[in-house]
């Protein structure tokens, strides 16, 4: 089968002849892919810094598709179902899973304790195949994947694969009331779906940063929001702190993470030098610019290693931090909800699909923030949709 | 559940503010409080480990279900099975993880060759896209390129005039 295939830092091509997965579980499901995104954080494992990124791996863990083959276990799927598969692989029987964690499920990834067990996303996450090919092994079928409401555009199906709920856990995780102001770093997709999300607990004013000009007027008109580029703004902090009447904002929300701009000592340090787990630009911001008392909610992903951030003040100022990967699997049901009515519209985020035989430059354009690109979807031959 | 069921009674005031409201974690979590029985969950069927797994020493098996894609092979392979000798908060696992990382590129550039493929590293890295959408920014990289490797030979060279 066709599958992307990753070769070294900022090397990816197309793979013509990846053996078929199999099922080698009884609660395992094969899945032909129909689509699948590339997101910020493959970014991450394309620049080489995530380590335990294994050549020959393939990436994707953003893919929706159709029930090919079901393992002995296997009862709330049948052949022929099509099917939104959530990034995260969960058990549903640990204590995690149990308590609705589904992030942080203790039976699907034996190489790190603390991260769960994600589609693609390297051997610090389990070392499974990902999404980005024409087929691939679905663990735990009884629990993540849920069948596409009938009607459901497939480009919204796969939006809810992560970035949606990605989006709105961040805005959640904020622990917004109503009239506060939200202040969100990043205006790519997750970004612009966590401004959107704000408004949803009451937001009084959202306002975004970023350094794309396409994105930020993106965001303004799509999430309704203040939208500024911290590249014409000489300290972000400051500017802040002058918008909200010098106190900070009630919640800022890290929609960057290891990949940030905007601070050159940061850069090096974090994603030249690999001296800490990623560059915590955006985290930095975040933590000076909230209120005291505030909360700073971290969806944007960071390496295991370790990172400089002022901890100092946020103990000083009494700020709590919140973060984790998104439990799409809680909050799949009531996003499904908001998109059918029309409260959310993720498929307007894509602005990119490209055959899957084209990932190498997908990857380059998303990766640069070339074409106005926003959220590139991959579609293998094989798709038929 | 050990936990739960202790008794507190010698400690005066244990729990007189107990607020389960106060749950900063609401609605990430769902605390059933039965959530302290340690690792004793009745676990998935045990998928069939036909492949060397590395798994982290901060816990005592491999998880029930695990992905197969690339187990560890060749020199990396070995960094890496040393790497899993340490906890996930050593550098001493992290390091040579990222060192492994770079020692597989070179193994799998040797792997394409031995199997009679060159890699196409311009197309690998999108190049077409990038010569389409950021000419500029392509030359520049060259051009950093260029500069990098004369300065290194022109030190080299110095270099070996000293020792001359
Ligand atoms: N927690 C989760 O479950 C989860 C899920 C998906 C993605 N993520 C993470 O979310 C982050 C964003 O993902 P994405 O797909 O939107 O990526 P993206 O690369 O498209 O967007 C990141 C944006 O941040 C901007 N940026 C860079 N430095 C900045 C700074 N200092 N301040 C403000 N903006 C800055 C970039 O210009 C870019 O537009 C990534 O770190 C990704 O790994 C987390
Ligand atoms: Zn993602
Ligand atoms: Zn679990």
């Amino acid at each position: 089968m066709l599958a992307m295939n990753y070769r070294g830092p900022q090397r990816v091509r197309l793979d013509r002849n990846k053996p078929m997965p199999e099922i080698l579980h009884p609660q395992d499901a094969i899945v032909r892919v129909t689509r699948s995104c590339i997101c910020g954080s493959d970014l991450h494992l394309y620049n080489g810094n995530v380590p335990d990124t294994r050549v020959g791996e393939t990436f994707g863990h953003e893919f929706i598709g159709v029930v090919e083959e079901i393992g002995s276990e296997v009862h709330k799927l049948k052949v022929g179902d099509q099917v939104i598969v959530p990034f995260n692989i969960a058990c549903g029987q640990c204590t995690f899973c149990k308590q609705e964690l589904y992030g942080n499920c203790h039976e699907a990834n034996p190489m790190a304790t603390a991260v769960g067990g994600i589609f693609g996303y390297s051997h610090i996450a389990g070392g499974y195949n990902g999404g980005q090919a024409e087929y691939v092994r679905v663990p735990y079928a009884n629990v993540g994947p849920m069948v596409i409401p009938s009607g459901m555009h497939p480009d919204d199906a796969v939006m809810l694969t992560d970035v949606v709920p990605t989006g709105y856990q961040a805005a959640e995780m904020g622990g917004i009331q109503k009239g506060d102001t939200v202040v969100v770093f990043g205006a790519g997709p997750v970004g612009i779906m966590a401004a959107k999300c704000a408004w949803l607990f009451g937001a009084g004013r959202v306002i975004v940063f970023d350094q794309e000009e396409y994105r930020l007027d993106f965001v303004r008109k799509y999430a309704q929001c203040e939208a500024y580029n911290f590249r014409s703004i000489e300290d972000p902090v400051v500017f802040m702190k002058k918008t909200t009447d010098s106190l900070g904002a009630d919640v800022c929300i890290d929609a960057v993470g290891a990949e940030a701009a905007g601070s050159k000592m940061q850069t090096i340090t974090g994603r030249k030098l690999l001296l800490q787990a990623g560059s915590a630009t955006a985290l930095q911001w975040a933590i000076n610019s909230v209120k005291k008392g505030g909360i700073v909610s971290v969806v944007g992903v960071y390496g295991p290693t370790g990172n400089l951030i002022p901890i100092g003040n946020a103990l000083n100022k009494g700020v709590t931090i919140r973060g984790n990967q998104a439990s799409v699997k809680r909050l799949l049901p009531r996003l499904i909800e908001h998109v059918q009515n029309g409260v959310l519209d993720p498929k307007a985020l894509i602005t990119h699909h490209f055959p899957l035989e084209e990932v190498s430059d997908a990857y380059r354009i998303f990766s640069d923030k070339l074409d106005n690109c926003i959220k590139p979807v991959l579609v293998p031959p094989s798709a038929k949709i | 559940m050990e936990d739960t069921k202790k008794d507190y009674s010698h400690i005066k005031g244990w729990g007189i503010d107990a607020d389960p409201k106060n749950d900063p974690t609401y609605p990430m979590r769902k605390r059933s409080n039965d959530d302290h029985g340690g690792y004793n969950w009745e676990r998935p069927t045990q998928q069939p480990i036909n492949v060397e797994v590395l798994h982290s020493i901060e816990r005592p098996n491999v998880t029930a279900v695990f992905g197969t894609s690339k187990p560890p092979h060749g020199l990396s392979g070995m960094m890496r099975r040393f790497a899993f000798t340490y906890g996930e908060g050593s550098f001493n696992h992290w390091l040579p993880l990222l060192m492994a990382d770079r020692v597989d590129v070179v193994e799998g550039i040797i792997d394409d060759l031995k199997r009679g493929y060159i890699p196409n590293i311009f197309a690998e890295r999108g190049g077409k896209a990038e010569w389409k959408y950021n000419r500029k920014g392509m030359f520049f990289k060259i051009a950093v390129g260029v500069a990098i490797t004369t300065a290194t030979v022109m030190l080299l060279r110095g270099k070996s005039d000293d020792e001359d």
